[in-house]
């Protein structure tokens, strides 16, 4: 087939393109994905016990702000890697100032503390399942931002991987943040962290291989 | 014979729209600027510069629904046939014959070549290996230009049905110019 016939048949038909196809993918994508992930959390996890009075505590929704405020910046960057030609130019800003903002919170919350307490203002009381439950609140979300990006046009393959996994890393650690007992600074500027950046990680791993076009 | 920007924006604009005749010569057009940005970055694999004019093509037609109207056209198209172009070349494993670097987006849309040389993929027998579902719709719609409505009645299929035939008949066919099944 001729280049030309090729454009003639492309052409052909082809009718109009509805606009902000990608606002709309990534609204749907994150509508399923945060139901999974709640109802993931709902069902093995439950939501923590004190729930009715945690909500009336500032360090809850700092917590829920910190996992939020990430889940946003990963939204931005997915965004953006999901078009070609897309400039990134906000997104290290967007990303790194959340996290900025948790050390800086977690530093001063240690600083001021007791030194025999600040082992136990760091581990809290676990550590050692927060990342890898995180992670697992946000396989389905992963699932559903991959595809939507699968539906757009991703060219930085990796990149877009690694944008996919944090914004479905902090969108479990939204829904995680409803069971999580922990309140303390420390402890979410790295534990939180951590559970977002293994979706990070597999994102990055796994993008150019799934994201093909 | 190159068109500027603001001109080729205007006519994918128009496109998007649903104006067939402006989209398409969106396409004539923008297969001057793609041979030409090809055929000087794959000098020393000539043969390969119309596949990939025509793989670039059809990308560009499969993800045309990415473009927003208030980015510059030259970044959307240029990342566009940077994303072909390496792609293709990590297929081919032969980066090293990139003899110019891919740094420079400047000058898709400035030069154009509309001398085209023969493709040496055969889209037609590609076309013929995809399913009857994608295959039919595509045929009677996009080569012979029959309406959406008189496809849906000759090959007995849904009007969604077609449309979607059509829709996943032509990204199943940019995975086959890759190499996919």
């Amino acid at each position: 087939m001729k280049t030309g016939d090729l454009v003639a048949m492309l052409a052909t038909g082809a009718g109009s393109v509805q606009p902000n196809q990608a606002a709309r993918r990534y609204a749907s994508a994150i509508a399923w994905g945060f139901l999974g992930a709640a109802l993931l959390m709902a069902v093995l996890l439950g939501p923590r016990r004190d729930f009715a009075q945690a909500v009336l505590l500032p360090m809850f929704w700092i917590k829920l702000g910190f996992a939020a405020s990430l889940a946003a910046a990963g939204l931005l960057a997915a965004m953006c890697l999901s078009r070609p030609g897309r400039s990134l130019a906000w997104v290290p800003g967007a990303v790194s100032a959340p996290v900025l903002a948790m050390w800086v919170l977690a530093a001063i919350v240690l600083a001021r503390a007791d030194p025999a307490r600040r082992a136990v203002l760091f581990l809290g009381e676990t550590a050692q399942s927060c990342p890898l439950l995180i992670a697992l609140l946000a396989m389905p979300v992963f699932v559903a931002v991959v595809w939507a990006m699968k539906g757009l046009a991703p060219t930085r393959l990796r990149l877009a991987g690694a944008a996919a996994g944090l914004l479905s890393g902090a969108v479990g650690a939204v829904a995680y943040s409803v069971h999580c007992p922990e309140m303390q600074a420390p402890f979410i500027a790295f534990w939180y962290l951590l559970g977002m950046l293994i979706p990070t990680a597999a994102g990055a791993v796994l993008g150019p291989r799934l994201l093909r076009w | 014979m190159s068109v500027p920007e603001g001109r080729l924006r205007e006519l994918l604009k128009r496109g998007l729209a649903g104006d067939a005749s402006a989209y398409r010569a969106f396409l004539e057009a923008l297969s001057g600027n793609l041979r030409a940005f090809l055929r000087k970055r794959l000098s020393r694999l000539p043969d390969e510069v119309e596949d990939l004019v025509q793989e670039s093509l059809l990308a560009v037609h499969n993800q045309r629904h990415t473009y927003d109207a208030a980015q510059p056209l030259t970044a959307w198209v240029y990342a566009i046939a940077r994303y072909k172009l390496v792609d293709f070349l990590r297929r081919r494993s032969r980066e090293d014959l990139l003899n110019d670097p891919l740094d420079d987006e400047i000058d898709l849309l400035a030069g154009s070549d509309d001398e085209a040389a023969e493709a040496r993929r055969d889209l037609a027998k590609l076309l013929g290996s995809l399913p009857d579902r994608q295959r039919l719709p595509i045929v009677h719609v996009k080569i012979e230009g029959l309406s959406v409505a008189d496809t849906a009645r000759c090959t007995g299929l849904s009007e969604s049905a077609v449309k979607v035939g059509i829709h996943r008949g032509l990204r199943a066919l940019a995975a086959r110019m890759r190499g996919e099944s």
